[in-house]
């Protein structure tokens, strides 16, 4: 049916609902992210992106829709099935588990995968967050906001994502920090990782994905390229104050 | 004078360690899932009962005891996916109040099989008094330290060494985060409550050759654990063994020194006191989200 020499998206989300109670905060949202491509979903406070994400990962029952991740419908799998198939999230407000040290933390990540990928990408890891290394035996709750979300990432990476999730990721950081969490998406981009970035700060996320996605009250209402939505006009007066 | 301080304190320190076994199985399903089980109390009555039926039943000590804390931990698991799995997104309130039905079930099956009467299991290693300091040890109270202090040590080692040991503990911090990690959290809730039924059935097991047994024995036992739990700081686990040994001991000086029939109101003055001065118990400083 579809045309051969595109390729079948690595994620492909078609119609997907999802409800809190009787309030619907999805509402039948469609969405393809293809292997190595950065994609951008941008929207206004309670748009549903957070749902959205959570509902890729199965911590949200979604009440309509079909996820295909490489090919398989993943809608009905729990959680863990999805970490397993390499869906793995950084999630909005990090969530760092913060009684256990840094090091937990990241080998807690890689709670799916054998000890010697586990010591491998612990290394990777402290290559990526340097200031992680020092201060592992430390726990993560007494860490300033940016480096717990190094070690939301990294966690998340240690479960070796084949489709990164990450909500919010400059979320409440100092813009230095903004600076440098941006700077590791476009590292981890350029190695490959596919990745789906949800961001309030539609400009900064926008100007660094291949595509983005404009989701308003549970409905996606624009689609195109990062620079194709950086020049949209309603794009520029809704989310970019301009 | 010093003699009778010693005998009283080592009592205290034996009914103690039971009382921090149950506290710990308290912290551990409370940690797990925010929810008191007060059936915690039939495990540890099931363990007494069980060790004296499968030694009448002919079984060596050793593999009655290991049944006698095998089938508790099958009962608990049992419960889990029974009774508070298909109501977890309940109210933890109504979840508390089922576990009460379940230690109800439990209670009125024991009587309805082996009756109301009190069951004795033989000492471990006979019972031949001890002299320390004046005091007369049962080798019994020795068992009770012994084997407790292994089960602290062992715990310990778990939950702060070993990656599963810190996955249950990651769930309790933060459920959602634990998911998107890959932990299979319902397991973590099922395991929680085969361990803290063994843990408490263990218990049981160790000091029914000093105290008998019945099948209400599990009320007072669990009250007490409860309180000791509390006491420490729910959800702490050394806040369980420190607040199970408090209880314990002064329990058995209120029941040496004043009147033992302030034995069982003791624990209740206690937890009393401490809620009024210190609301999070001795070590319960601990602050996370519960999600
Ligand atoms: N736990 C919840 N219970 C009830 N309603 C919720 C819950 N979480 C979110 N909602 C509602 O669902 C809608 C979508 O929320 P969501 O958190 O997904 O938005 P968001 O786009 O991530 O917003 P933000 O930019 O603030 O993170 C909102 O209307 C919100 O009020
Ligand atoms: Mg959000």
């Amino acid at each position: 049916m579809s045309i051969p020499e595109t390729p079948a998206p690595l994620l492909a989300v078609s119609g997907l609902e999802s409800c809190y109670g009787r309030i619907k905060a999805l509402k039948g949202v469609s969405l393809e992210v293809a292997s190595g491509e950065l994609v951008a979903l941008v929207g206004a406070n309670g748009a549903g992106k957070t749902t959205f994400l959570r509902t890729l990962s199965g911590v949200q029952p979604a009440s309509a829709g079909q996820i295909l991740f490489a090919g398989e419908a993943i809608e009905r799998l729990r959680p863990e099935q999805r970490v397993r198939r390499g869906i793995c999230q950084s999630p909005e407000g990090r969530q760092v588990f913060g009684p256990l040290s840094i090091e937990d933390n990241l080998r807690l990540g890689g709670y799916t995968r054998s000890a010697a990928e586990v010591s491998e990408d612990l290394d990777k890891i402290y290559q990526l967050f340097p200031v992680l290394r020092d201060k592992r035996r430390l726990a993560a709750g007494t860490l300033s906001g940016g480096q717990q979300q190094m070690v939301a990432i990294g966690r998340a990476l240690m479960g070796r994502p084949r489709l990164l999730l990450l909500d919010e990721p400059s979320m409440g950081l100092a813009p230095l920090m903004v600076e440098e969490v941006f700077a590791v998406i476009r590292r981890l981009r350029a190695e490959g990782m596919t990745i789906l970035l949800v961001e309030q700060n539609a400009f900064g996320a926008l100007a660094l994905a291949d595509r983005g996605y404009v989701l308003e009250t549970g409905t996606i209402t624009l689609t195109g390229s990062g620079a194709e939505l950086l020049q949209n006009e309603q794009v520029r007066a809704a989310y970019l104050g301009l | 004078m010093l003699a009778q301080f010693l005998q009283y304190l080592f009592s205290g320190i034996t009914i103690g360690a039971t009382y921090a076994l149950a506290a710990l199985g308290f912290t551990m399903i409370y940690n797990a899932s925010t929810v008191i089980n007060f059936a915690q109390g039939e495990f540890i009555m099931l363990g007494g009962m069980l060790a004296v039926m499968f030694q009448q039943a002919g079984f060596p000590l050793p593999l009655a005891v290991l049944l006698a804390i095998i089938v508790p931990s099958l009962v608990g698991v049992l419960m889990e996916k029974m009774v508070v799995e298909p109501v977890r997104s309940a109210d933890t309130v109504n979840i508390i109040i089922i576990t009460i039905g379940a230690s109800l079930v439990i209670r009125g099956v024991v009587q309805v099989v082996f009756g109301k009467g009190a069951f004795m299991l033989s000492s471990f290693s006979g019972d031949t008094p001890v002299e320390i300091g004046g005091a007369m040890i049962m080798p019994q109270s020795f068992w009770v330290i012994g084997v407790s202090a292994l089960v602290v040590v062992g715990l310990w080692y778990f939950f702060t060494r070993t990656l599963t040991g810190k996955a249950m503990l990651a769930t309790s911090f933060n459920r959602t985060a634990a998911e998107l990690v890959g932990i299979n959290t319902s397991w973590v809730l099922w395991m929680s409550f085969a361990m803290s039924a063994a843990v408490g059935a263990l218990g049981g097991v160790l000091v029914t050759p000093l105290t008998m047994t019945s099948y209400d024995s599990g009320i007072m036992l669990g009250l007490k654990g409860f309180v000791a739990a509390v006491v420490g700081g729910l959800g702490s686990g050394a806040g369980a063994l420190v607040g199970g040994l408090l209880v314990g001991v002064l329990e058995a000086m209120g029941a040496g020194y004043l009147s033992s029939s302030y034995k069982d109101a003791l624990p209740f003055v206690l937890i009393l006191l401490i809620l009024f001065f210190l609301p999070r118990g001795l070590f319960g400083s601990r602050q996370t989200e519960r999600v």
